[in-house]
């Protein structure tokens, strides 16, 4: 370190800052940059360095004191020169190393191969790459019901006439991928098959509407149904449920259907079906419908524009 | 080669007792023979200097050092065998060379495995 570094910048804190915040920089910045945690970075070690004397100084409040009144400077100030581990660690010319199970040292460049492939070869049988299958990925397209009830599907996938089993758990998400174990390419000299990805493709349905738990499906009512009220049937995941409409109600109106939604995954509940009335008129004009509004219309006038601005 | 307190005294941040718990932890382990001081190798010294980095500098706890370790001592042996690897293939022919640099541009480049 020469002797004009500013050893508040090398460290990257302010002249002000407290004993603890240096010792937190310093920690911060010797996790990231002790070359022994980075073998692999030879020019790190003159940075780890720099910091490092920095830090000898900074974090002793008396020596920080004489040097921010400049009464020593940043030289000469280094640890007795460190030699790294890694110099010693990787240096296949040492004669003894730090080795855990798994690859100590006797057994060589064989069972390093063995274990890179995959399991281990006997000794007498050569080097067999034993290896696991590749893994695979797909997309799926998923009917809406299949996705909002679960379903076990065998399906054909890839050009090369591959069948995959899958269960499809009730309430997946649209593009929500599916992992099946064992189910990718085969292995290699025994090992074990990979594992195939299914990304989910919710296909729309005529009309239910998928909003997060809930779904949304606009109902067309008949005017006496809407004017007069009445018990109808309405389509709903689980099949046709009977459900009463108030008399008296308009194109909008919006009805809840507690717990005829989809299944939570986490929470195990089920969300609500929302139904929207659609008032609809008789698909042909109708007379006698005609002359009885026109009646009713003389002393019933009411103007449904009313709210609406710049008429 | 080095005895126990000479160790103390070159590295100046570890002392007698806490050298010895780490001995019995097996974190390091100088060459012993019975009846005598343990001898430190310049590895083991290194090593000894690492550990101190890593407990009072880096503040790794008693009970997370044996993980560190073992995965810093993953990380050299596999570092140790690729030299290995390396200097075999660096003896092959230019194309066998190239030819297994061109494999690993591949799936470098696929992201995934030679397979």
């Amino acid at each position: 370190m020469s002797n004009g570094d500013d050893l508040y910048q090398v460290l990257g804190v302010s002249r002000t800052a407290s004993q603890d915040e240096i010792k937190k920089r310093y920690r911060a910045l010797a996790k990231e940059l002790h070359p022994d945690l980075n073998p692999g970075k030879p020019d790190i070690e003159e940075r780890f360095k720099r910091i490092t004397a920095a830090y000898d100084i900074l974090s002793d409040p008396e020596r920080r004191g004489r040097y921010d009144r400049g009464e020593i400077d940043a030289s000469g100030q280094e640890r007795p020169d460190q030699r790294f581990y890694r110099e010693y660690a990787e240096d296949p010319s040492a004669t003894r190393f730090y080795t855990r199970e798994g690859f100590s040292d006797d057994e060589g460049l064989h069972a390093f191969f063995s274990d890179l492939f995959g399991g281990r070869a006997g000794r007498g049988e050569g080097m067999r790459m034993r290896a696991r299958g590749a893994d695979v990925s797909y997309t799926l397209p998923v009917d809406f019901l299949e996705a909002a009830k679960g379903a076990k599907k065998r399906v054909t996938v890839g050009g090369d006439q591959q069948t995959i089993d899958l269960t499809i758990p009730a309430g997946v998400r649209d593009r929500q991928t599916l992992r099946l174990k064992g189910q990718g390419m085969p292995g290699f000299e025994g090992g074990p098959p990979g594992d195939a990805y299914v990304e989910v493709h919710i296909q729309p349905h005529a009309f239910f509407e998928r909003k997060d738990n809930d779904i949304h499906l606009e109902l067309p009512v008949s005017l006496a149904e809407a004017v007069l009220g009445g018990r109808i049937q309405v389509p709903t995941i689980d099949g046709p449920v009977s459900m009463t409409v108030p008399k008296g109600s308009n194109t909008g109106a919006t009805l809840r259907l507690r717990g005829k939604g989809i299944l939570d995954a986490k929470s195990r509940q089920r969300g609500d079906q929302y139904v929207r009335l659609k008032v609809v008129l008789p698909k042909s004009p109708d007379p006698e419908l005609e002359k009885l509004v026109e009646q009713w219309a003389k002393s019933h006038a009411y103007d449904p524009r009313a709210d609406m601005e710049g008429r | 080669m080095k005895t126990l307190s000479e160790v103390v005294v070159v590295v100046g941040r570890v002392d007698r007792v806490e050298l010895t718990r780490w001995i019995e932890f097996g974190w390091v382990h100088p060459e012993t023979r019975p009846g005598t001081e343990p001898v430190f190798s310049d590895l083991d010294l290194a090593r000894v200097c690492l550990i101190c980095d890593l407990r009072h500098d880096l503040a790794v706890e008693e009970e997370t050092m044996p993980l560190v370790l073992s995965l810093l001592d993953q990380l050299y042996e596999l570092r140790r065998q690729m030299k290995a690897l390396t200097g075999a293939l660096r003896q092959q022919p230019d194309e066998v060379q190239r030819a297994i640099m061109d494999l690993i541009e591949t799936s470098r480049r696929r992201g995934g495995s030679l397979g």
